[in-house]
């Protein structure tokens, strides 16, 4: 009877047969999308504008998550300090835009455009510099010491950053003027969606395309997979390990100053200590895909854009802005406790 | 004749005589101690008896002093230190200034400093024994706090629950319990919530695990700052943002700690006192522990889990221990702190408290008890006097106006990666963990590898 039950289990579709915990988290995910979709019916086109918005802002977690997921893959090192590199490439953007090229509102677009795309590059090359100098300074000394030594010094660098953020700009928000369109593309109902949302992703999808085709098709995408693969093998077959991981250092911190512009000109305003809340998110997004997944990386921001989003945007039953954090926290555990794995990952003889 | 190389002077120094050596070093800081003082204008009766005071504990071979079969000489010099201790609200005011740091700390940063050796000898046992980083310590800190605010004060008024409290009127609604008794039931809850914690997460390898702690460390500050109208239910559970005050202060045979006795027992001196009293305690234990079977077990694991399961240590059981261990002595470091200050806020439990802590023990020396002393005592004092002086002697002779304290946690953020990159062992280590560092340790975990 027993081995009977255990061949056909209560549920189970064709070799899937889930186990206590899954179906608790079966069940969780249910009742989420049950929220979602009462929400839908109430108020389908605020629903609809809600997740255009989480579309945008889970596009500029994504590239901040790319930066983790790329270091994690490659040193297996959580890079506390990222968040803060992001920081600084909004801070530098705001700079830019607002003190050298002297943008104010509503720019018309012959103006607008080659100071944005100018400062794009500007903001890519200053972060992934700065990523590349910190894993030089702080984290190379380090390869070969207990797995806890660099961790620490990258929370050591992560607040030696937002201080110099601090000593920069102030312990004040820096306003950034609405250099980007807000005119209505179009407008259903009550759901509307501006120029400004559609180009955080016109930037970031090249940007996106850009970095598959580095990591996919370039010899040096190719000699960094093969050092997060096994770095000690690549060292064999003629791979400078040492140069790679800078590599991966700098394009981190380039996705990370394409965030930055974009969250400066989208959010409009920059504080020293941001950097670090919206890097605790884009590292869950991380998890939340897979770390060392690339597209999990952008799958996981786009739910977490998307989750972030209802739960501040939705009328019915949302907790709201003040529990966003402890939301986003409790997936990242409940993520790491039942499936560290994350939404695409696979298991690895080495973990997670 | 040739000038000696350097190898020849190190053989040289190593050959004298401990005694010798020990004379040489305490004449040489003693001198340049007193030089670097009548310099800064501060050489006077103070900085001589300094001076002498240091000689009389640090020359003398105390350790070989015997009475018989007894070794008392070894406990020479931690009874002079703690002595020392005791007597710091008699002489801390006639000290002279230190060059640069400004005066000798006061008796109420006294307090806190204590407050915070005896956390930061709490995340000694998590992170120094064990290996384990925590980067949520301040939940634990949270919690004790929370758990004296709600127990003794007007925060429940339509509850009237008075028992054993010194110096709260009759009448005065809301729990009033002893904050002897809560500052136990503090710990003990504190432990039990991470032990809840741990058992899920402490199977991750360390860098996971460090990042779920950090979120535990986020959402409880999180749940007291918006749990003035818990999940819109209307139930006040910590007053939100306004925080929970005041508290009751803790009190004996009458005598309530916030108002003093007289002019000898004053309410800081209590205080003072207290903290010791709990700093002894936590230090005892930890030391003790240490040596332990568990200790020991914890060391094991630290140095290489699969070796340690191998040798048939429980893993989970061990670590689990670790956690709640260092909880305890968190939750009872944050009730008492509460009480201190007669308030909580949920401010107060910023993820930079927790690295803060971390720094204190990574900068003294992991696992060593008298390093985790140090760094936190000298820590707490720069967080609470120290930088604000730093800054006013560099303003002052500089002719800058530079904000020091606002740069506090770059400069932690410095030390911490100074430290680790120079002196991973810390200032003061355990001889254990300096190898470790040097030689490198098996850090591979065990559990990811066999799970599923």
């Amino acid at each position: 009877m027993a081995t009977e039950a255990r061949r056909e289990p209560l549920i189970g579709i064709r070799g899937f047969r889930p186990d206590a915990l899954t179906i608790v988290g079966l069940v969780l995910v249910l009742a989420l999308l049950a929220w979602l979709a009462v929400n839908l019916v109430k108020t389908p086109w605020d629903f609809l504008e809600i997740t255009l918005i989480g579309v945008t802002v889970g596009a500029i977690y994504a590239l901040v998550a790319l930066g983790y997921t790329l270091v994690y893959g490659i040193l297996e090192l959580i890079n506390f300090a990222h968040g803060d590199v992001f920081m600084l490439g909004a801070m530098m953007a705001a700079t830019l835009t607002v003190s050298t090229f002297a943008l104010h509102d509503n720019e018309a677009a012959s103006n607008w455009i080659p100071v944005v795309l100018l400062t794009l590059v500007i903001g890519m090359a200053f972060c992934g510099l700065l990523n590349a100098t910190i894993e030089r300074i702080a984290y190379r000394p380090l390869r070969g010491a207990p797995r806890l030594a660099p961790l620490i010094t990258a929370i050591g660098m992560s607040f030696i950053l937002q201080n110099v953020g601090l000593a920069w700009k102030g312990a004040n928000y820096v306003p950034v003027p609405n250099i980007l369109p807000r005119g209505n593309i179009f407008k259903l109902e009550d759901a509307d969606y501006q120029w400004n949302k559609l180009i955080v992703l016109i930037v970031t999808i090249p940007v996106l395309v850009g970095l598959v085709f580095l990591v996919q098709r370039t010899r040096q995408g190719k000699a960094m997979r093969a050092t997060a693969q096994d770095s000690d093998a690549a060292a064999m077959m003629g791979i400078n390990v040492n140069r790679t991981i800078s590599f991966t250092f700098l394009i981190a911190g380039a996705l990370a100053g394409a965030a930055g512009l974009l969250y400066a000109l989208y959010v409009t305003n920059v504080r020293y200590d941001q950097g670090f809340q919206l890097g605790l998110i884009a590292f869950t997004s991380a998890v939340l895909g897979g770390i060392g997944n690339l597209p999990g990386a952008v799958l996981g921001a786009l739910l977490i854009g998307l989750i972030q989003a209802y739960n501040e945007g939705l009328n019915w039953h949302a907790p709201g802005s003040d529990w966003t954090q402890s939301i986003v926290f409790s997936i990242l555990i409940l993520i790491l406790v039942f499936r560290p794995e994350g939404l695409l990952g696979e298991r690895t003889p080495e973990g997670g | 004749m040739a000038r000696p190389s350097n190898l020849e002077v190190r053989e040289r120094w190593r050959a004298r005589s401990p005694l010798e050596l020990r004379i040489v070093i305490a004449v040489v800081a003693v001198g340049v101690g007193w030089a670097v003082l009548a310099g800064f204008g501060q050489f006077g009766v103070a900085a001589i008896l300094v001076g002498l005071v240091f000689v009389f504990l640090y020359v003398p071979p105390w350790d070989s002093l015997r009475v018989g079969e007894y070794r008392i000489g070894r406990w020479v010099r931690p009874l002079g230190l703690l002595a020392l201790a005791l007597t710091y609200p008699f002489y801390f005011d006639r000290m002279f200034e230190i060059p640069i740091f400004g005066a000798f700390p006061d008796i109420a940063t006294g307090v806190v400093m204590l407050v915070f050796i005896m956390m930061a000898i709490g995340l000694n046992i998590v992170v120094g024994y064990a290996g384990l980083l925590d980067l949520g310590y301040v939940a634990f800190y949270a919690m004790g706090a929370y758990t004296v605010a709600w127990f003794a004060s007007v925060q429940f008024a339509n509850h009237d629950v008075h028992f054993w409290d010194v110096g709260v009127g009759p009448g005065v609604p809301g729990f009033h319990i002893s904050i002897w008794l809560l500052l136990i039931a503090a710990g003990v809850l504190t432990a039990v919530t991470g032990v809840i914690i741990g058992l899920p997460t402490l199977r991750l390898r360390g860098d996971y695990l460090a990042i779920v702690t950090l979120g535990f460390g986020e959402i409880l500050p999180q749940i007291a700052r918006n749990g003035d109208n818990l999940f819109g239910t209307g139930f006040n559970l910590t007053n939100g943002p306004n925080g929970i005050t005041p508290i009751d202060a803790p009190g004996f045979f009458g005598v309530n700690f916030l108002t003093g006795s007289g002019t000898f027992w004053t309410s800081e001196r209590l205080f003072y006192w207290t903290a010791l009293i709990l700093v002894l305690l936590t230090a005892f234990c930890s030391w003790r522990l240490r040596d332990s079977r568990l200790g020991r077990a914890w060391i094991a694991i630290r140095e290489d889990e699969t070796a340690a399961a191998a040798m048939g240590v429980p893993l989970m059981r061990t670590k689990t221990w670790a956690y709640a261990t260092g909880a305890f002595f968190g939750g009872v470091a944050g009730a008492f702190y509460a009480s201190f200050k007669s308030a909580t806020f949920p401010g107060d439990f910023f993820f930079n408290i927790s690295v803060f802590i971390l720094c204190m023990v990574i900068l003294g020396g992991m696992g060593n008890i008298l390093g985790v002393v140090v760094g936190a005592a000298f820590l707490a004092y720069l967080d609470r006097e120290g930088l604000a002086n730093i800054g006013d002697w560099i303003n002052r002779h500089f002719n800058a106006s530079i904000d020091v304290p606002k740069y506090e946690f770059g400069i932690f953020g410095i030390i911490l990666l100074v430290v680790m990159l120079f002196r991973p062992e810390g200032l003061i280590p355990s001889s254990r963990r300096a190898a470790e560092f040097h030689e490198g340790v098996s850090d591979q975990p065990l559990y990811d590898q066999t799970h599923n």
